[in-house]
C-alpha cells in the first residue's frame, strides 16, 4: 500500500488522461453486447455443446465482468489500492461461498 | 456516500486545498470509500446468489427456472442495463471535461435506461406471478425474488441518485468535486451492472 | 497559538485553474442551515466531532454493559440452586439470548468503537476521521438499533432463540412473539452502523496519517483497529443476507430455513458463522491493540517485534475467514469438511501464540510498573491464554463433539471474551481516561476494581469447565439435585460457586463506576499531561484534546514518536542509552507556539441523527404496519437530500456574535 499514482492523479480534471476515449468506451460496449449475444446463442445450443457449455458460459461471463470492472470502472488505470479493496471482497466472497456450496454438495449433484 | 472531509493532515497552506491532493496516499477519500463499499457488496450479493444456487432446484414440477424463464425478454433487458453502463461512462467522461450539459444528458439517459430495466423486471415478476410463481410458492421462487429483488432495489436507488444528481448539477449545488461525484455514482452504477452480468449468466442462462 | 477560524463558505479568491471543479454552494437557507452550538445538549446531539462521538459510544456501551450484566446475574441466580424459580423457562430463554446479543453487539463492539473513534485520529495525527458526518450517523444508528432491540422487552417479549438463532427455533412456530423480529431488524440496524464505521475508519487510517507516518509507523492499536474494520467491512454483509432471509421467513412467509418445506437449516448456520467467526476477532483484536499499547509503556521498552504483531494481527484476520465451520462440527458436515476446518482452526493458534510471546517478550527485562492499566493488560495475557487453550481443545473435532452445547463452551468463550476483550477494554479505560477526561482514575479503587473482577471472573467461568465436562448443557433453565452427581463433580456445588463468582464480578464492575465518581469529585487533581510516560502520538496534545486535536499537525519520524521526542539515544551502535531531553509540557507548549493559524473544521449537522432515526421507524414498520416503512423511507430520503445539499460549514452570520475575521480560505473538500 505505497503511495501510488499521485502524479497521475493531479491533473485528472484536465480531460482524458484518465481511461479511454469516448470512442474506446463505445467499442467496449459493442464488445460486451456481442459477448452477451454469444452467451444467449450458446444457451440455445447447449445440447450440441455438451460438457463445454458450462465452462464456455462462465468464461464469457468472466470476460464481461472484468471488462466492466477494468475499463468502465477505471480499475485498469486507477490506483491499485482501489482494486485491492474490491478484489479482497470479491475473493472472500468466491472463497467463502464456494466452500459453503462445496460442503453442501452443490457441485457434485 | 459522498461526505465532506475535514482538512487532511498535511497542512492547509496551499490554496487549491481540496480533494485528493494531500491525503497520505494521494487518493481521494470518497473514491476509496466507494470501492470499499463495493467490495463489501460483493459478499452481500455473493450470499444471495449462493442461496439461490442452493435452492434453485427446490420447486414443484412445472414451476422451475427452466419452465418460467423468458430468455429473449431477459436478454433484451440485460442489454438495456449493459448499455446504461456505456451512457454512464460517457457521463463521467463529460464530467471530467467539465461539460455540464452533456453530463446531465448522459446521466438522464442512464437513469432512463435504468428505469426501463426496472420496468422490465416489474413486468417479468408480474408475468411469473400470473403463471403461479408467488414469493412463497417454493424455495426456488423465494430465493429468486430475493436475489433479483435486491438487485432491482439497487437499480432503483441508483435511479433516484442519478436524477437527484442531475438536479444538483443543474442548480450548481454539488458539494465538492463535481467530476468526482459523477464518477462515484458511476462506480456504483457499474457495479450494479456487473452484478447483473453475473445474475444473467448464473441464474438465467445456466439451466438448473 | 492556534485559532479555530469562523469557517466561511465563501469560495476563496483563487485563480480559476487552482480549484476548478469545486463549487461551494454560496448560500445556505432554511432547513439546510448547519447548527453551530458548541455547548449544551445540541452540541452533543448534532456533533460530528470524533471525540464527542467516541465518548457517547463509550457511555452507551457501558449502559448496555450494565443491562447485559443484570441479565447475566438473573441467569446465575436461576442456576445457583436446584430447581431454580427466579425465571420461567420462557424468560430464561429471552435472558440468555439477550445477554449474549447485548454483550457482543451492544457492549464489546461499540466499546471498541468508542476507543477507535476517539484514539485513531489522535494516534495518526489527524484532525478528525475522513467522514465526520458518517461517523455521527454510525453512532446514532448503533444507539437507535440497540434501543430498538431492547424495546422488545416491553412489546411482547425479547428474542429467545439463542444468540446464533438457529432454525427451527427462529421460526414463528417456535418463537411466536415478535422477539426474533426485533432481534433480526435490530442487528440489521447496528450492522449498518458497523459497516459505515468500518469504511470511515479504514479510509481515515489509509488517507489521513500525519506526514512521515508510513504504515509501519502507525501505532499498534490503530493497526489492530484497521484489521478489525476490514473484518467488519466484509463480514457484516454476510449477516445482512442471513438477517434478511430470516426477516422474509418470519414477516413475509418465506421458508428459507424450514426443513418441512425442503429447506436446508445449515444455510443459516453457514451464513451466520461465516460472519460469526470473523466477529470473534472483531471482538478481541481491539483489546489486543490496547494491550500492545499499554505493555510497552509500563515496561519502559518498545513493543517487542512490532512488525510481527502487526502481521500476526493481519494473519488472524485473514485465517479467521477460513475456520467458520468449526462452530458446526456437530451438525453433520461430513468428515472431509470437519477435517479441513479442524486443521485450519489449529493453524489460527499460531498467530495468536505469536502475539502472546511478543507481549511476554515486551515485559521481559523491562522496568515493570504495575499500574491499573498494566494489571489489566497482564490479566489479558493470563486469562486469554486459558481461554485460548480450551479453544485448542475445541479444534480437535472428536473432542469438540463431546463439548458442543455444554458449559465447557460457555467457559471457553467467556475466558476469551471477558478475559481477552473486556479486560483489555478496561485496561484501555484506565490508560486513556486521563487523556479523555483530564483526570486520573483513582489507583487504589482501580486495584479493587481489578482484583474483584479477576477473582469474580475466575470463580464464575472457571467452574463452568467442570460443569461442561460433567455434561451440563448450556441453555438448560434448571437442574435437579438427584442428577447432580457426587463429590468433587457435583454440579450443584460448582453452579453455586459460579453464581457467587458472578456477584463478585458484578461488585468488581461496580467498583469501576464508584471509581469514576471518586476520581471526579470536587477537589481532585487535574491529570498531568503525560501521566504514564507514554509513547504514541495521542499524548502530544492537551488532555482532553482541543476540538481540533492538534495545534500543529505533527510530523512523524518514529514509530513511538512521542517517546523519541522526549528521549534522546546517546548509546553507541546497538547499545541504547536514552536520556530525557524534553518533558511532555515542553513538547505540547512548542506545538502550541508553532500552531497553525487557520484551522477549519466542518460544522455540526442535523442530518446524521435524522437519517438514523428513519431506520428504527422502518423496522417498526416491518413488524407492525407497512405504512410506517414508507414514512421512515420518506424521512430517510429527506435526510439524504439535506445531507447532500447542506454547505460544508455554517455561514458566518449564523454565529453569535458574527465573526470579525476577514481571512478567506477554501475549506477542505473531499
Amino acid at each position: 500500500m505505497t503511495v501510488t499514482d499521485t502524479d497521475q492523479h493531479h491533473d485528472t480534471h484536465e480531460g482524458e488522461s484518465h481511461g479511454l476515449s469516448d470512442m474506446g468506451y463505445v467499442k467496449i460496449a459493442v464488445f460486451l453486447a456481442v459477448v452477451t449475444a454469444i452467451e444467449v446463442a450458446l444457451s440455445y445450443t447447449q445440447d450440441q455443446l455438451g460438457a463445454a457449455f458450462l465452462p464456455l458460459l462462465l468464461i464469457l461471463m468472466g470476460i464481461k465482468f472484468f471488462c466492466v470492472i477494468l475499463y468502465f470502472m477505471h480499475l485498469k488505470f486507477d490506483s491499485k489500492l482501489f482494486g485491492l479493496m474490491f478484489y479482497i471482497g470479491m475473493f472472500l466472497a468466491i472463497g467463502c461461498y464456494g466452500v459453503f456450496l462445496l460442503s453442501m454438495h452443490f457441485f457434485s449433484s | 456516500m459522498a461526505d465532506t472531509a475535514v482538512a487532511p493532515a498535511t497542512g492547509h497552506d496551499a490554496h487549491d486545498d481540496h480533494g485528493a491532493h494531500h491525503t497520505s496516499t494521494g487518493l481521494s477519500n470518497n473514491k476509496l470509500a466507494m470501492w470499499m463499499f463495493l467490495g463489501s457488496e460483493c459478499l452481500l450479493f455473493g450470499g444471495l446468489i449462493s442461496t439461490y444456487m442452493l435452492y434453485r432446484g427446490r420447486h414443484s414440477e412445472n414451476l422451475g427456472p427452466d419452465q418460467v424463464w423468458d430468455i429473449p425478454f431477459t436478454s433484451a433487458s440485460s442489454f438495456v442495463l449493459l448499455m446504461s453502463s456505456l451512457t454512464m461512462v460517457l457521463a463521467v467522461s463529460s464530467a471530467h471535461r467539465k461539460d455540464d450539459r452533456n453530463t446531465k444528458v448522459w446521466l438522464m439517459v442512464t437513469a432512463l435506461l435504468g428505469a426501463l430495466f426496472v420496468a422490465g423486471q416489474v413486468y417479468e415478476f408480474t408475468t411469473f406471478y400470473r403463471e403461479g410463481l408467488g414469493f412463497t410458492t417454493s424455495l426456488f421462487s423465494s430465493s429468486f425474488y430475493t436475489l433479483t429483488g435486491f438487485h432491482g432495489v439497487h437499480v432503483t436507488v441508483g435511479i433516484i441518485m442519478l436524477t437527484s444528481l442531475v438536479g444538483m448539477i443543474g442548480k450548481n449545488r454539488v458539494p465538492g468535486d463535481k467530476a468526482e461525484t459523477v464518477e462515484l455514482f458511476g462506480l456504483y452504477w457499474h457495479f450494479v451492472d456487473v452484478v447483473w452480468i453475473l445474475i444473467f449468466t448464473l441464474v438465467y442462462l445456466i439451466p438448473a | 497559538m492556534a485559532i479555530i477560524e469562523r469557517p466561511t463558505d465563501t469560495p476563496a479568491v483563487v485563480s480559476p485553474d487552482a480549484a476548478p471543479a469545486v463549487a461551494t454552494p454560496a448560500t445556505s437557507y432554511g432547513v439546510f442551515r448547519r447548527p453551530v452550538e458548541t455547548t449544551g445538549w445540541k452540541s452533543w446531539l448534532f456533533t460530528i466531532d470524533h471525540k464527542k462521538l467516541g465518548i457517547m459510544y463509550g457511555v452507551v456501551a457501558m449502559a448496555f454493559f450494565v443491562i447485559g450484566g443484570i441479565e447475566a446475574l438473573l441467569i446465575r441466580l436461576q442456576l445457583a440452586g436446584p430447581d431454580g424459580t427466579v425465571l420461567s423457562a420462557d424468560a430464561y430463554n429471552q435472558m440468555f439470548t439477550m445477554h449474549a446479543t447485548t454483550m457482543v453487539f451492544l457492549f464489546v463492539m461499540p466499546m471498541a468503537a468508542a476507543f477507535a473513534n476517539y484514539m485513531v485520529p489522535l494516534q495518526i495525527g489527524a484532525r478528525d476521521v475522513a467522514f465526520p458526518r458518517i461517523n455521527a450517523f454510525g453512532f446514532w444508528t448503533f444507539l437507535f438499533g440497540g434501543l430498538f432491540l431492547n424495546t422488545s422487552w416491553i412489546l411482547g417479549g425479547a428474542a429467545d432463540g439463542g444468540w446464533f438463532m438457529y432454525a427451527p427455533n427462529s421460526s414463528v412456530a417456535f418463537s411466536p412473539t415478535n422477539g426474533v423480529d426485533f432481534w433480526a431488524l435490530g442487528l440489521q440496524i447496528t450492522g449498518i452502523a458497523s459497516l459505515t464505521g468500518a469504511i470511515n475508519l479504514i479510509v481515515t487510517v489509509i488517507n489521513m496519517r500525519a506526514p512521515g507516518m508510513s504504515l509501519m509507523k502507525v501505532p499498534i492499536f490503530t493497526w489492530m483497529i484497521m484489521v478489525v474494520q476490514f473484518l467488519l467491512l466484509f463480514a457484516i454483509p454476510v449477516i445482512t443476507v442471513a438477517l434478511f432471509l430470516l426477516m422474509f421467513q418470519r414477516s413475509f412467509d418465506a421458508t428459507f430455513f424450514s426443513v418441512e418445506a425442503g429447506a436446508d437449516p445449515l444455510l443459516w448456520q453457514h451464513l451466520f458463522w461465516i460472519f460469526g467467526h470473523p466477529e470473534v476477532y472483531i471482538i478481541v483484536l481491539p483489546a489486543f491493540g490496547i494491550v500492545s499499547e499499554v505493555l510497552p509503556v509500563f515496561s519502559k521498552k518498545p513493543l517487542f517485534g512490532y512488525p510481527l504483531v502487526v502481521f500476526s494481527g493481519a494473519a488472524i484476520g485473514f485465517v479467521g475467514w477460513g475456520v467458520w465451520a468449526h462452530h458446526m462440527f456437530a451438525s453433520g458436515l461430513g468428515p472431509i469438511s470437519v477435517a479441513v476446518f479442524s486443521v485450519a482452526t489449529m493453524a489460527i493458534a499460531i498467530p495468536t501464540g505469536v502475539k502472546i510471546i511478543n507481549w511476554v517478550m515486551t515485559m521481559w527485562g523491562g522496568k515493570l510498573k504495575f499500574t491499573v492499566p498494566m494489571l489489566y493488560a497482564v490479566g489479558v495475557i493470563v486469562q486469554f491464554t486459558i481461554g485460548g487453550l480450551s479453544g485448542v481443545t475445541h479444534s480437535v473435532a472428536p473432542s469438540d463433539t463431546q463439548q458442543t452445547d455444554t458449559y465447557y463452551i460457555v467457559a471457553h468463550f467467556h475466558y476469551v471474551i471477558f478475559g481477552g476483550a473486556v479486560l483489555g477494554l478496561f485496561s484501555g479505560l484506565y490508560y486513556w481516561w486521563p487523556k479523555m477526561f483530564g483526570k486520573m482514575l483513582n489507583e487504589r479503587m482501580g486495584r479493587w476494581n481489578f482484583w474483584l473482577t479477576i477473582i469474580g471472573m475466575n470463580l464464575t467461568f472457571g467452574p463452568m469447565h467442570v460443569l461442561g465436562l460433567q455434561g451440563q448443557p448450556r441453555r438448560m433453565y434448571r437442574w435437579t439435585e438427584n442428577r447432580a452427581g457426587e463429590g468433587f463433580f457435583n454440579i450443584g456445588f460448582w453452579n453455586l460457586i459460579a453464581s457467587i463468582g458472578s456477584f463478585v464480578l458484578a461488585l468488581g464492575v461496580l467498583m469501576f463506576f464508584v471509581n469514576i465518581y471518586v476520581s471526579h469529585r470536587k477537589g481532585t487533581q487535574k491529570a498531568p499531561l503525560d501521566p504514564w510516560d507514554a509513547r504514541s502520538l495521542e499524548w502530544i496534545t492537551t488532555s482532553p484534546p482541543k476540538e481540533h486535536n492538534f495545534d500543529r499537525t505533527p510530523t512523524v519520524g518514529h514509530l513511538d514518536e512521542f517517546f523519541h521526542r522526549k528521549y534522546e539515544d546517546r548509546g553507541e551502535g546497538d547499545h541504547h542509552d536514552y536520556h530525557q531531553v524534553a518533558t511532555a509540557e515542553e513538547i505540547v507548549a512548542e506545538e502550541e507556539a508553532k500552531g497553525d493559524s487557520h484551522i477549519h473544521l466542518p460544522s455540526p449537522s442535523y442530518w446524521p441523527i435524522l437519517l438514523s432515526l428513519a431506520l428504527p421507524i422502518m423496522a417498526y414498520g416491518v413488524i407492525y404496519n407497512i405504512w410506517l416503512i414508507a414514512g421512515g423511507a420518506a424521512l430517510a430520503l429527506l435526510s439524504m437530500y439535506g445531507w447532500g445539499m447542506e454547505p460544508h460549514t455554517a455561514p458566518d452570520d449564523d454565529y453569535d456574535p458574527p465573526a470579525a475575521g476577514t481571512e478567506l480560505e477554501v475549506a477542505a473538500h473531499g
